[in-house]
């Protein structure tokens, strides 16, 4: 495919803000929506809004038909075993809240341990945070260095007997390092250790595989690889997720209910109570369909240049700078403006019809780390144009001018 | 200048500014035009609550008049804040009470701003009238 063909598969792409193109560059937080995600989602509400996995009649069947064809979609997404590790959520923080949950409950005891590392999402260390509250467990933290890479080397130091999980983002969403979780997990593993991989992020710019990575959980949202919002998965291997007890109960997650005793469904509806997002998770068939198309086609040009701008400017600090030409970075670019407010930035930005991100990213601890109270982030998509990357830059002199 | 002429100066300066990015580079100019806030001055309670940037607003009176006083760690929100001043600071509490601050929908500043600085903006206007009361 082509840049405009695949820009045509994006309705919103071609619409204006403030009587100019519009520029979306704050993909890692949203990404737009395919146009075949909205027809099925319409298709859907039109002909087969009725509840799954329950009743006999025609429109559940078909609704049911419809996200199960999505959990096979992920399973072969993420190579997973089996369509039992498939759990859908409603996004990544409800995966990994569920992850810590019922990991907790099961494998956490007074004293234990669990690692989150420093360039962790709020969402992949508040759940283990309130966890360990609960259990009495110690939240360990494996720290990066100044380019944002992970330091792996101390792992061994952090890790002790009383370590149970580690939870890791596969790419992070402020610095957009992809870091060896493959390493990790290998290391995790021979310590006995479980390790939960945020693929917020991940997913959308590396080609998972889950049995190749041997990680016992990956978690990822639908809305940031052009699914409709409210769709979220996690993956389990499946010893993990028969020795953990359900998150929530009620809906369709029993075997027989009495008021002495509940028993509870198999593997993967145990962890799916209550009725389902049934009209926008079976839209993650068709965007992660386009996530394997739009991959081939590489943002190395993109990531490139604008590397080669945001490092040879002296008024700008970039986080997240990677050590080689970039092939462990994914496009998405954070970074400070001397003397300038990031607030004042993006919203200049905006006017000039670009949209990117500002403040703390949902990553105040990231923030501490490297003394600033906010970022400006750009991050690209497999839509995204060479031109736009250079209108981009152009505007991005232009603010930092009218600024300062 | 009146408050009243002094609202419809600012309403008038605004006008003549056809796209809002003109209109940005207006308020950058009157932000950086708000000098000597004292840092001694940024604290706690001069801060404005519900601004996603901190303001700080600062008072003193003299003869009778409210002078005001503020910073922001953000240009724009200091344009901003810069603007009310101008046209605030200065007046009698009771001049103050009497105005409606019509002035910043009429210049369309609030449907303009993200819904978080149009909070910001509500807040610091609050903070002007409550001043002012606390005075009156």
């Amino acid at each position: 495919m082509d840049i405009n063909e695949i820009r045509n598969l994006f309705p919103a792409l071609s619409r204006k803000v403030y009587g100019k193109d519009l520029v979306y560059l704050d993909n890692a937080a949203t990404s737009q929506r395919l146009k075949s995600v909205m027809d099925l989602w319409n298709y859907l509400s039109s002909n087969s809004t009725a509840n799954i996995h329950r009743a006999v009649h025609r429109l559940a069947d078909e609704a049911t038909q419809a996200y199960e064809d999505a959990r096979i979609s992920v399973k072969e997404f993420l190579n997973a075993e089996s369509r039992e590790e498939i759990i859908f959520t409603s996004g990544t923080t409800a995966s990994i809240n569920l992850a810590a949950f019922c990991f907790g409950e099961s494998f956490i005891s007074e004293g234990d341990e669990v690692i989150v590392t420093e360039a962790e999402h709020h969402s992949n260390i508040v759940p283990w945070q309130m966890m360990c509250k609960r259990k009495g467990a110690i939240l360990k933290v494996l720290p990066v260095d100044d380019n944002g890479y992970l330091k792996v080397d101390v792992l061994d130091e952090i890790i002790t007997e009383r370590t149970r999980i580690l939870a890791v983002t596969h790419v992070s969403n402020v610095l957009g390092i992809i870091n060896p979780v493959k390493d990790i997990i290998s290391i995790c593993h021979s310590k006995g250790v479980a390790v939960l991989v945020d693929g917020a992020q991940g997913a959308v710019h590396c080609n998972v595989d889950v049995q190749d990575l041997d990680c016992d959980f990956y978690a990822f949202s639908g809305h940031k690889l052009y699914a409709a919002t409210g769709t979220g998965v996690l993956y389990g291997k499946k010893k993990w997720l028969d020795a953990m007890p359900p998150y929530m109960g009620g809906g369709e997650m029993v075997g027989t209910v009495t008021f002495e005793e509940t028993t509870f469904a198999p593997l993967p509806m145990k962890f799916e109570a209550g009725t389902q997002n049934f009209t926008s998770t079976p839209t993650l068939k068709p965007a992660l369909e386009c996530v394997k198309l739009l991959n081939i086609n590489n943002l190395d040009n993109i990531k490139g240049f604008i590397l080669d701008k945001l490092i040879n400017d002296e008024r700008i600090t970039l986080y997240g700078v990677p050590r080689g030409t970039g092939e462990d970075k994914i496009p998405l670019f954070s970074f400070t403006v001397k003397g300038v407010h990031h607030e004042d930035m993006a919203l200049i930005l905006d006017k000039m019809g670009i949209a990117v991100r500002s403040g703390q990213m949902c990553a105040e601890p990231l923030m501490n780390r490297f003394g600033v109270t906010g970022m400006l982030r750009a991050s690209f998509a497999p839509y995204n144009t060479i031109e736009e990357a250079e209108y981009f830059v152009k505007c991005l002199d232009k603010a930092i001018n009218m600024l300062i | 200048m009146t408050l009243i002429e002094a609202e419809n100066s600012v309403i008038e300066e605004f006008s003549m500014y056809e796209e809002w990015l003109d209109k940005y580079e207006y308020l950058i100019e009157l932000g950086k035009s708000l000098k000597d806030y004292p840092e001694s001055a940024k604290t706690d309670e001069k801060l404005i609550k519900g601004c996603q940037s901190r303001v700080w607003l600062d008072y003193r009176i003299e003869d009778g008049k409210i002078v005001f006083n503020a910073d922001s760690d953000a240009i724009i929100t200091k344009g901003i804040i810069s603007l009310l001043i101008g046209i605030y600071s200065g007046r009698t509490p009771q001049e103050i009470l009497s105005s409606d601050f019509s002035v910043v929908e009429k210049i369309g500043l609030k449907e303009n701003l993200s819904p978080t600085r149009a909070n910001g903006l509500v807040s610091m206007i609050a903070k002007i009238r409550e001043i002012a009361s606390v005075n009156a």
